[in-house]
């Protein structure tokens, strides 16, 4: 078992013959995932180096392959009505890869998402998710993935990279690993993750890796006071200056919302472990699955 | 994108929003120039992306021409909280009667956007929130919607505006409603709205910051582009495509990933040295993005040494290493030490290019390349 994403997902890629979505269709492909179809407006009726057939809307795309989750790799400027094109074929899952939605298109994309119930966002500005061995739907290195049964959910791409590396070599797996993205708005949060590990049997406890701004990580804290399954964090930015902007568009202290210390508060009032360093992250796990054995 | 009080200005002259009438200099001469046009006691404000500069000295009322010179020649060149005075406005001064707050940004818990009106202008508008957060009427525009009447007649009728000033405040709401979305503004904040002694309601200051992601279609708007700050190496960083903030410490931070490189300056905080900068090349950086990483941080003042740290995902460490090379091989200024951790796709190829020179330190994890950096700094 995973969440969200496995063996059976049907992928549409929007923006196939784009250079990324191009270079990142192949390492899907690479790593068992069903790549079904691919949509650029005006190449209909082609294929891709993979021989990945192309469309010229998502409703065609979704008609004549039965795909049923998108990722999205076209620039800023058409990044919004990719997704709202997705919603309208009622995927069920979408992935938005790109980086740098604007702010009031975002805000008319998450406004229309709530009309969409069985739809669920991941991203914008996220590095995508993997079920190892199974499908990735997403830019993450996949050979550094190992499976397994920890559950990750991280804001932040190359960090994410670094706890699953940490956890390889260690022998740990992970069951699926979402990267929810960088921004003020998007779609899937901590919360919506955590209540899908939790129901998943698979998933034998849950790393989230968080980041200064917005409260996205205070709410996940309550509740994780009702979950079954183990939680460990990590927050980056606890030494961040207030009103920067470090990189993400949404990783900023606006006054005094957003810090570190509100997060780690909550979190640690939710006994959730969340060490200074990466590998006593990783420390956590092993002590948490240890204790888990025992019962 | 912080744009300035004459540029915020600017725009709400575009959108029929009545502001004080003014012009911005960056001579004394040309402050009085534009005093004599104006032909009446004028302010003389600083232009710096940074709160308190009345307090600081930053704004001169003159009453002649001559002393709009004086007061420009007195605030350019002003240090006000680090940042260098570079222009000035210079406007009717205006004799308020009343002042009142209204603002328009964007609510992250609620991803809409929050309208703000209160009949205690002209303070602090989060020490209201504080004392007396009664005295704020908010509303939240539905996107689908938009901002509609009922709305505006709240916002106005209960957050206390005289009734005199109904249709004046109607009609600014919706420009200014209007401009927020148009310009693609995430916040757009007047405090003081001023009521002046004559009866005529003014916008007397403009905070407006723009979406950085929507400038490419504001090519108007793109020109003003400039480091929050003013900062000369944040200057100078985005002339080159960096993503760059300056801390002000001793150790340079050089990392691909927002989250990694955040994740480095804490590493080097709890290990003892002082982050100097932010700096994150990215996905798939090539040498030459290395290079001119290299070359920014090195314009940092006080620095005691350089830390790079790379997780190889789309990014090659070897052509990160390459970019390393590169960008040292003829710097003569590369005094300090450099540690580089390179994990990742090519880890090996990278580790290996870098052996061929004795400049660099390895270090296999971030936690070891913070903790030699620092020792090398000798700040441990």
């Amino acid at each position: 078992m995973s969440i969200l994403v496995n063996k059976t997902t049907k992928l549409l890629v929007q923006g196939i013959t784009g250079r990324e979505g191009a270079f990142h269709t192949g390492q899907m492909i690479a790593c068992g995932t069903q790549v079904v179809a691919g949509v650029t407006p005006g190449k209909g009726g082609t294929q891709d180096a993979n021989g990945v057939p192309i469309f010229d809307t998502v409703q065609q795309a979704v008609a004549a392959t039965g795909a049923n989750a998108s990722i999205i790799f076209v620039p800023p400027p058409f990044a919004a009505d990719a997704m709202l094109e997705a919603f309208e074929a009622k995927l069920p899952l979408v992935v938005c890869i790109t980086e740098g939605v604007p702010l009031h298109d975002m805000i008319k994309v998450y406004d229309r998402l709530l009309a969409y119930p069985d739809t669920k966002l991941v991203g914008p500005n996220c590095p995508g998710l993997i079920t190892p061995g199974e499908a990735k739907l997403g830019i993450m290195p996949h050979r550094i993935f190992k499976k397994g049964n920890v559950g990750l959910i991280s804001r932040s791409g190359t960090l994410t990279y670094e706890l699953v590396a940490e956890c390889s070599a260690r022998g740990l797996g992970i069951s699926t690993c979402v990267g929810i993205g960088g921004d003020p708005i998007v779609g899937l949060r901590f919360i919506d993750c955590l209540k899908l590990f939790e129901a998943d049997p698979e998933t034998e406890i849950v790393v989230m890796a968080g980041e200064i701004g917005g409260s996205d990580e205070e709410t996940a804290a309550e509740y994780i006071k009702t979950m079954k399954t183990p939680v460990v964090a990590f927050i980056s930015g606890r030494t961040a200056p207030p009103g920067k902007r470090m990189g993400h568009a949404g990783a900023i202290v606006s006054g005094n919302k957003g810090t570190a210390e509100a997060k780690v508060k909550a979190l640690t009032e939710a006994n959730v472990p969340v060490p200074l360093r990466m590998h006593e992250v990783i420390d956590e796990v092993e002590k948490k699955l240890k204790s888990l054995a025992k019962v | 994108m912080k744009i300035h009080e004459y540029q915020g200005k600017l725009l709400m002259e575009r959108f029929n929003i009545p502001t004080t009438k003014g012009r911005v200099a960056d001579t004394p001469d040309d402050a009085k120039r534009i005093a004599q046009e104006i032909g009446a006691k004028v302010a003389v404000k600083a232009q710096v992306h940074v709160g308190g500069r009345g307090k600081a000295g930053g704004i001169k009322i003159a009453n002649t021409s001559e002393e709009a010179y004086e007061g420009a020649k007195a605030i350019l060149g002003m240090d006000i909280k680090g940042l260098k005075v570079k222009k000035v406005l210079v406007e009717e001064a205006i004799e308020i009667a009343t002042e009142y707050y209204l603002g328009m940004l964007f609510d992250r818990d609620e991803k809409k956007i929050i309208i703000m009106a209160s009949a205690a202008g002209g303070m602090e508008i989060e020490e209201v929130a504080e004392a007396t957060p009664e005295k704020i009427r908010k509303i939240w525009v539905e996107p689908s919607v938009g901002l509609t009447d009922f709305q505006i007649r709240q916002l106005i009728f209960e957050g206390g505006f005289d009734k005199k000033y109904a249709k004046e405040a109607t009609v600014l709401l919706k420009n200014l409603y209007k401009l927020l979305v148009e310009c693609d503004a995430d916040m757009a904040e007047i405090n003081p709205l001023a009521i002046t002694t004559d009866g005529r309601m003014v916008a007397a200051d403009a905070k407006i910051t723009i979406d950085e992601n929507a400038l490419f279609r504001h090519s108007d708007l793109a020109g003003w582009r400039e480091s929050e700050d003013g900062h000369e190496i944040e200057e100078e960083a985005a002339r080159r495509g960096l993503t760059f903030v300056h801390l002000g410490g001793n150790i340079g931070i050089i990392g691909n990933g927002a989250g990694l490189v955040m994740t480095s300056l804490d590493v080097v905080n709890r290990e003892g040295g002082k982050p100097a900068n932010f700096l994150d090349i990215g996905g798939g950086a090539k040498a030459d993005v290395v290079k001119n990483a290299i070359e920014v941080v090195l314009m940092e003042d006080g620095l005691k040494g350089i830390m790079i740290n790379i997780f190889g995902g789309i990014t090659r460490c070897d052509e990160v290493a390459k970019g390393i090379l590169e960008a040292t091989k003829d710097m003569t200024n590369l005094t300090v030490p450099v540690v580089v951790r390179l994990s990742g796709t090519a880890e090996e190829e990278g580790r290996e290019i870098l052996s061929t020179s004795d400049k660099f330190h390895p270090a296999a994890s971030m936690q070891e390349a913070a903790q030699k950096v620092v020792a090398l700094a000798g700040l441990k």
